[in-house]
């Protein structure tokens, strides 16, 4: 408040007080209404924390005992309620059928990509393509354990190596090194002779050597050329897509230590449906099989 | 006592003064009178015309085939399309809106420039709401003096009844025009009947009542106060206005000094407050521009009647430039009143300059946006191709080395056809495109099919083979061909893969 109140000669009304380089502001009055509704807002605020939570103290939370996840609530009934129809079908029809059927593939899609940022990319990343240390990318055409339809669902639905499900994918590779199998010659040898089936330069002679050894410790699993077996989880060895790194200390690694990836049963948490937008949403992310 | 002079020369009466200083006003209540003249004839045909738009046009109907609305203007929000008449124009195309608002702005410069506040005083929706609502409030209550009279007794009887029975046409009006707002964002002739059954949206009655709500506050209680404090437009408009703009004043130079009619040596000017009693914003045209006049021009035709009255030339309001009100009063200001003044005055006035370089500029400006939207709208694609490539993974490494993209394309079709488009990847050779779940043509190339008025997406991958050596990042071009082999639509992208 201005404590001398002077009048402006031109316009005959006071002034504000305020000067700025010369130039003196008017006292504009503002319309009593403003302030009539300044005071009610004034009152609104207090009504309002009496009624809603406004105070960030837990166990205060207004006469009406609204809560944001219970305003929710009907809405997230009513979501559900149409989606309804359309996840019965998901629920019912293979993923090979949602995939011809443009509705559903559409809506499969969408619905998987949202599934699959939910549970799966923080191991297989965010675009499937899959992270280093056993995480595989989904997005390429290598499968491990097939990219078909249904075996990507019951690779899904059942997981792999994971103790809960009975049916769980993949067996354990043993660790030649660690549990005295082969002894690290062998183990030297015989990762020059896995080099050498993706064509990579490698010591001739040791590879021979290893080839030996590789025919009487790994062709159970991984085939008289490296193919891999897909049964079993085994790797194919001969291309050029490493799970676990393709380069010699990797290689060395995988074989004296063994690695077996895991992944946990979706069957046992996710709804039919979600798992068929998965695969579906899976399939198309590299082109399947 | 100055304006200028310091704070410590105020008169020693000064502190008392403060306690007298308001800090907020009440409002002064206005009584505008009755009034009829040719300015008032030509506000009542553009308030007509104003509100029969605003209702009919929901009404018109426009025939665009099965599943599209038939309404010819339609917001309509939850498909995210924008129809006006035989054009439909979707959310990205936003710009076009902008187009229109900034032709708005520019015409509304332009305007002001030449003939001031005509805006304001004819066509704002604020003071056609405005004018309706004192036109049943007059109707009701009476005129001026009545209304003033009426106000001095309230609760009595008839202020109750008479009050009520304003209040409830009134709000009767609002709900009209929050109803027919509604009905440009829903189709008019299906929504109306859901609408009194109760059977539309919850959005739909908070929009109805919220129209309804300030329609009823801003033309029945607020008034000029809208024009006064809250619209922001009267407080930089004079930067349109110069000396050359038709603005609404008074001829002090004929008026002054002001006296009774049959007094010798005065102007013309009877300072008979017909010009105040029938302002709406409650202002004195006759101390010069203001920025509550909102250039309705109400006042000249009380003062005309006035003047037709004294048997004077009409004309002691009007709407004038300052330049010629200057160039009269130099040419009568120093004359002794009479005709002589009058005549010297008039004559000394030029017509107005509509071509001066601000108006050139405005029309520039209009000129360049209409031009601009034209061409736009003229090169407008129907077919969009959008090409978004993969980020998470940058690329595939596939096992026998090859290196692969993955793109999402989507093929978006503004018109209501299917139609299919072969897609070819304008890239060196060897790269192959396949895109999940499309349709090959003989020939092996994939076939995209546009959804009517939507968007289908697809999924593309391009793989270059094991040994194809590529830089790091190779632009690539994804092409739409129609049936005849014309290039319809074109669209960029990269295929990525590791350094070489």
């Amino acid at each position: 408040m201005p404590t001398k109140i002077e009048k402006d000669s031109v316009t005959g009304r006071e002034t504000t007080g305020h000067e700025w380089d010369g130039l003196k502001e008017l006292n504009t009055p503002l319309p009593r209404w403003w302030l009539t509704l300044f005071y009610v807002t004034i009152a609104f605020a207090v009504v309002w924390v009496i009624l809603y939570p406004a105070i960030p103290v837990s166990g205060l939370r207004g006469l009406t005992g609204w809560t944001a996840r219970g305003a929710l609530g009907p809405e997230i009934q009513a979501e559900q309620a149409k989606q309804a129809p359309m996840l019965a079908k998901l629920r019912t029809a293979t993923p090979a059928q949602i995939a011809a059927d443009p509705e559903l593939r559409n809506y499969a899609l969408a619905g998987g990509r949202i599934a699959f940022a939910n549970n799966c990319a923080a191991c297989h990343g965010a675009g499937g393509q899959g992270a280093p240390g056993g995480f595989p990318s989904l997005a390429d055409d290598d499968w491990l354990y097939g990219g078909s339809f249904d075996a990507i669902r019951f690779t899904i639905e059942h997981g792999v190596r994971n103790g809960e499900d009975a049916e769980a994918r993949g067996i354990a590779m043993p660790r030649f090194l660690a549990d005295g199998m082969l002894n690290a010659g062998q183990v030297n040898d015989v990762a020059d002779y896995v080099l050498s089936l993706s064509g990579r330069a490698t010591d001739a002679a040791a590879a021979g050597r290893g080839e030996t050894v590789f025919a009487e410790n790994c062709v159970a699993c991984h085939g008289e050329r490296g193919e891999g077996n897909r049964e079993m989880g085994a790797p194919r060895l001969s291309d050029q897509v490493w799970l676990y790194g393709g380069d010699r200390p990797s290689v060395l690694r995988s074989i004296g230590y063994a690695h077996a990836g895991v992944m946990p049963a979706w069957g046992k948490r996710l709804d039919p449906a979600v798992i068929n937008m998965l695969t579906v949403y899976v399939h198309a992310l590299g082109g399947g099989e | 006592m100055g304006a200028l002079q310091p704070p410590d020369q105020a008169s020693p009466e000064a502190p008392a003064a403060s306690a007298a200083a308001p800090l907020y006003a009440r409002r002064q209540a206005v009584y505008p009178k009755v009034v009829r003249g040719r300015v008032r004839r030509a506000k009542w045909l553009i308030l007509a015309l104003c509100l029969l738009l605003y209702y009919a046009v929901p009404l018109i109907r426009w025939d665009r085939g099965p599943d599209m609305p038939s309404q010819a203007v339609l917001v309509d929000m939850q498909a995210g399309r924008f129809f006006l008449f035989w054009i439909e124009i979707w959310p990205q195309e936003v710009y076009y809106l902008t187009g229109l608002l900034v032709l708005g702005a520019v015409g509304l410069f332009a305007a002001t420039s030449l003939f001031g506040r005509v805006w304001c005083g004819f066509t704002c929706p604020q003071t056609v709401w405005t004018d309706l609502f004192m036109l049943v409030e007059r109707r009701i209550q009476g005129d001026r003096n009545a209304r003033m009279r009426l106000d001095l007794k309230p609760w009595t009887r008839e202020w109750v009844v008479k009050k009520a029975l304003t209040h409830a046409v009134w709000l009767g009006i609002a709900a009209a025009t929050g109803g027919a707002w509604i009905m440009y964002f829903n189709d008019a002739l299906e929504m109306t009947p859901r609408f009194f059954t109760g059977q539309a949206s919850l959005e739909v009655y908070f929009f109805f009542a919220l129209f309804t709500a300030t329609t009823y506050l801003l033309a029945g209680w607020a008034r000029e106060q809208v024009c006064t404090y809250m619209c922001p437009w009267p407080r930089f408009q004079a930067a349109m206005l110069d000396e050359n703009s038709l603005v609404v004043t008074y001829r002090a130079w004929r008026g002054e000094p002001r006296g009774k009619a049959k007094a010798a040596d005065v102007g013309d000017c009877v300072d008979c407050r017909a010009c105040v009693n029938v302002c709406p914003t409650g202002i004195d045209i006759r101390d010069g521009q203001q920025m509550e006049c909102i250039g309705c021009g109400l006042c000249i035709d009380a003062c005309d009647d006035v003047m037709t009255k004294l048997q004077r030339p009409r004309g002691l309001v009007a709407f004038e430039t300052l330049a010629n009100l200057a160039a009269s009063e130099a040419a009568a200001g120093s004359l002794p009143p009479g005709s002589g003044r009058r005549a010297c005055g008039m004559q000394a006035r030029r017509a107005p300059r509509f071509l001066r370089p601000r108006t050139l500029v405005y029309a520039a400006a209009l000129a360049l946006v209409v031009a601009a939207m034209a061409g736009a709208w003229l090169l407008r694609q129907t077919t969009s191709l959008a090409v978004i490539r993969d980020r998470a993974p940058i690329f595939v490494r596939l096992s026998d080395g090859g290196i692969r993209n993955a793109y999402m394309l989507k093929l978006g079709d503004k018109t209501p056809g299917v139609e299919a488009y072969r897609l070819v990847l304008d890239a060196p050779a060897g790269l192959q495109l396949i895109v999940l779940d499309a349709e090959a043509d003989p020939a092996g190339a994939p076939v995209l099919t546009t959804r009517p008025d939507g968007i289908t997406q697809w999924r593309a991958l391009v793989t270059a083979p094991a040994g194809l050596r590529l830089p790091e990042s190779l632009p690539v071009t994804f092409r739409l061909v129609d049936a005849q082999g014309r290039v319809a639509v074109s669209t960029g992208s990269a295929f990525l893969g590791p350094k070489p």
